[in-house]
């Protein structure tokens, strides 16, 4: 039973919230502000997030920056605000998908799950060794490990996702529609932002420098290209 | 022809009547007095000359008589350059042997003869000005006044050069000045068309500058004359331009943000209950008639209005200028598919689409599959079966290669008075469209997302029954781009 928590200062949404994922089998911790969500992320320590962008007091991109300063738990933000630059602001703080309210309640529970599979879902890659050099990456895809010159790096369920399916073909174009599929299974037309804001995310974790990428390469027009350089 | 060219040329003719008509009248007096001074002193001198010399020679005179006459006659001229006729009746002397004396015409020659005064004619011989005089000889009579005719006639040919020298200097001296005034009239005419053109060219830029949106332009008033009026009228109709625009535009973002901010205040409250429209779907059916009636109408008409308010957001976006396009290169066919797949639409609706690879373009997917989605919708509730969605490729002499997706429903098609409304929000037509069919911006939003791609969208009605939407996307071919940049120009990620 997956454990989920919202952090979401009207109270109305929370509580239809709380009341729809119940029903949907999460188990659901609610939170009316930024600081008591931070509280509960220790003691509740739930599966997945589903953060509001616009708190009051800390706000939730706030909140999403600590939270990914030191966990890698899955972050849905859900905000009420589409606007291009919430979206991408949000997306580059680290949260690993996003739903523009109002959003039905299997809407969010079908979110929910797919970045939950993201965590595991390794399953398809087996087969491969066990590590994988890629001259200063090492990739263990059993153990969902990466580090980078020796140092472990941390990466969220996406941008691990990301790096899995980019570096399981080195070499192969993905467009950004493939990679919304493969990561995020939208297979619906998501929104290219996802992927953008991910890869950017993923290359400052893996310390590429933004001018001339070693790993992830832009292929302009169509998506990106694994394969060190 | 421009207002400098103008200018030039006024002030030109101007300077040439002027300095012609002053140089001809100039020229005219001095020729005369030039002249009429010379032939004076000629006259005179020759008059002299003959009364001082016929006394010393017999008459009626011979042969010898009268040659050495005409050669005494002509040493008497300054400059030595006299050529003298003498006549007596048939008889006939020149100062030079064998001289023709072209110079002398018939005319004067019958008007000496016969008035017995002394005549004189200037004429051009040969190329030569000359002075031409004829005298009759006559003798005073000793008791009477009357003067008597000898018969004898003495003619003179005096060249001019010289006089014809100083006409000559005097044309010379009036065209050498024309030349300058002419110069002048042309400097001063360009002088004149710059004060005159500065502040026309101003207004020329101040206007472009206005018409590009520069509306604070104003225009540097100098002087009093008609051209600061026209610099000060502009200057006030600007102001009033730019006050309206400011007033339009302020009342424009005003209304704007009535609408983003209403949609958005709807967010919250609807964000609750959409959230629990799926538990009262689920619960409805274990309760009482009534209720679960009630409760199923709550939740379709919180889905409506969720869907209406979503599309509020997206169309106050459009407004605001703040939708942005995130083009990718798909494959359009597959995208179409998908759009009809992810709306569970495969089984109703025809295709006519390219083979997979076939058909690619750089399009933001999202905003495709939003119109593409609009328009099968829209066939779909208002029209009738069969709905077809093609799609190809077309080159456009003017536009390039562009995408033309059509959807096509088996319907009656749109009444001719609604064809043009169709796109327009909100807008439904009183018998085909009942509220409860959509939010009435569907097609708009289509609008301006194809809009966005800098593409058309346009409604008809097929000839053979039902209506026909068209979108024509323009492709921007990407082949030419190479496929992996290079390292110094890494793009928007």
């Amino acid at each position: 039973m997956p454990r989920v928590l919202i952090i979401e200062d009207d109270r109305a949404v929370r509580d239809g919230v709380r009341l729809a994922l119940r029903r949907q089998g999460h188990e659901v911790a609610a939170a009316a502000t930024g600081e008591d969500g931070l509280e509960q992320l220790r003691s509740f320590r739930p599966d997945a997030v589903v953060l509001d962008l616009m708190l009051p007091g800390m706000s939730g991109l706030e909140v999403c920056r600590r939270i990914r300063a030191h966990d890698q738990v899955p972050i849905i933000m859900a905000t009420a605000r589409g606007d291009d630059t919430d979206i991408v602001v949000g997306l580059e703080a680290g949260a690993d998908d996003y739903v523009v309210k109002p959003v039905r309640a299997r809407i969010l529970d079908a979110r929910i799950r797919a970045v939950l599979r993201r965590v595991g879902g390794t399953s398809d890659d087996q087969g491969t060794p066990r590590t994988e050099h890629h001259g200063d990456l090492v990739i263990d895809r059993a153990g969902l490990t990466v580090t980078h010159q020796g140092r472990p790096v941390a990466l969220g369920p996406s941008e691990l996702r990301l790096l899995l399916t980019l570096s399981a073909s080195a070499g192969q174009v993905f467009s950004r529609q493939q990679l919304l599929e493969a990561v995020w299974e939208h297979n619906y037309h998501g929104d290219a932002r996802l992927v953008d804001a991910c890869v950017k995310r993923l290359r400052s974790k893996i310390g590429e420098s933004p001018g001339s990428p070693r790993y992830v390469h832009t292929v302009r027009g169509f998506g990106y290209r694994f394969g060190p350089r | 022809m421009g207002l400098r060219l103008r200018l030039v040329v006024t002030f030109t003719l101007v300077a040439v009547v002027a300095t012609v008509t002053t140089g001809a009248l100039t020229f005219r007096e001095a020729r005369t007095g030039v002249l009429q001074q010379s032939q004076d002193t000629v006259i005179e001198e020759f008059r002299h000359r003959v009364n001082t010399l016929v006394p010393n020679y017999r008459f009626p005179p011979d042969a010898a008589g009268l040659n050495s006459f005409a050669n005494d006659v002509s040493r008497g001229g300054r400059s030595q350059q006299w050529r003298v006729l003498v006549a007596y009746r048939e008889k006939s002397a020149t100062s030079l042997p064998g001289d023709s004396f072209g110079e002398l015409s018939p005319a004067m020659r019958e008007s000496v003869r016969s008035r017995r005064a002394t005549v004189f004619q200037r004429v051009s011989h040969q190329g030569h000005s000359a002075l031409v005089v004829g005298m009759p000889v006559t003798f005073a009579g000793l008791y009477s006044t009357e003067r008597q005719a000898s018969g004898l006639e003495v003619y003179l040919t005096v060249p001019q050069q010289e006089e014809q020298g100083y006409v000559d200097a005097l044309v010379t001296a009036i065209e050498r000045a024309t030349v300058p005034a002419l110069v002048l009239a042309v400097l001063i005419a360009l002088l004149a068309a710059r004060g005159v053109l500065r502040p026309v060219r101003a207004l020329r830029r101040a206007t472009r500058s206005i018409a590009e949106g520069h509306l604070d332009t104003r225009l540097a008033v100098q002087g009093s004359d008609e051209l600061a009026d026209l610099s000060r009228t502009f200057n006030e109709t600007a102001a009033a331009l730019e006050g309206s625009v400011a007033e339009l535009r302020r009342m424009e973002a005003g209304a704007r943000r009535f609408a983003a901010d209403v949609s958005h205040e709807l967010r919250t409250p609807l964000a609750a209950m959409s959230a629990v429209t799926d538990v009262l779907d689920e619960d409805a059916a274990g309760l009482d008639e009534d209720t679960a009636t009630a409760v199923r109408l709550i939740s379709t008409e919180t889905t409506k209005l969720a869907a209406l308010v979503d599309d509020l957001m997206e169309i106050s976006r459009f407004d605001a200028g703040a939708a942005a396009l995130h083009l990718d290169e798909i494959d359009l066919a597959e995208s179409l598919r998908r759009t009809l797949a992810t709306r569970g639409w495969q089984d109703t609706v025809e295709t006519g689409l390219p083979e997979p690879g076939e058909l690619r373009g750089r399009v933001d997917p999202r905003r495709l599959d939003v119109v593409v989605a609009n328009l099968v919708a829209n066939a779909l509730r208002h029209g009738a079966p069969p709905v077809r969605l093609n799609l190809h490729a077309e080159d456009d002499p003017r536009a390039g290669r562009q995408a033309v997706v059509t959807v096509h429903d088996g319907g009656d098609g749109i009444p001719e008075g609604v064809l043009p409304h169709v796109f327009d929000r909100f807008y439904k037509s009183a018998d085909a469209r009942a509220r409860s069919e959509g939010s009435g911006l569907g097609l708009s939003i289509a609008t301006e997302n194809v809009r966005l791609h800098g593409g058309t969208v346009r409604a008809a009605n097929h000839p053979e029954g039902g209506a026909v939407f068209t979108v024509v996307l323009p492709l921007r071919p990407d082949d030419t781009e190479e496929r992996t940049p290079p390292p110094a120009e890494e793009d928007r990620t």
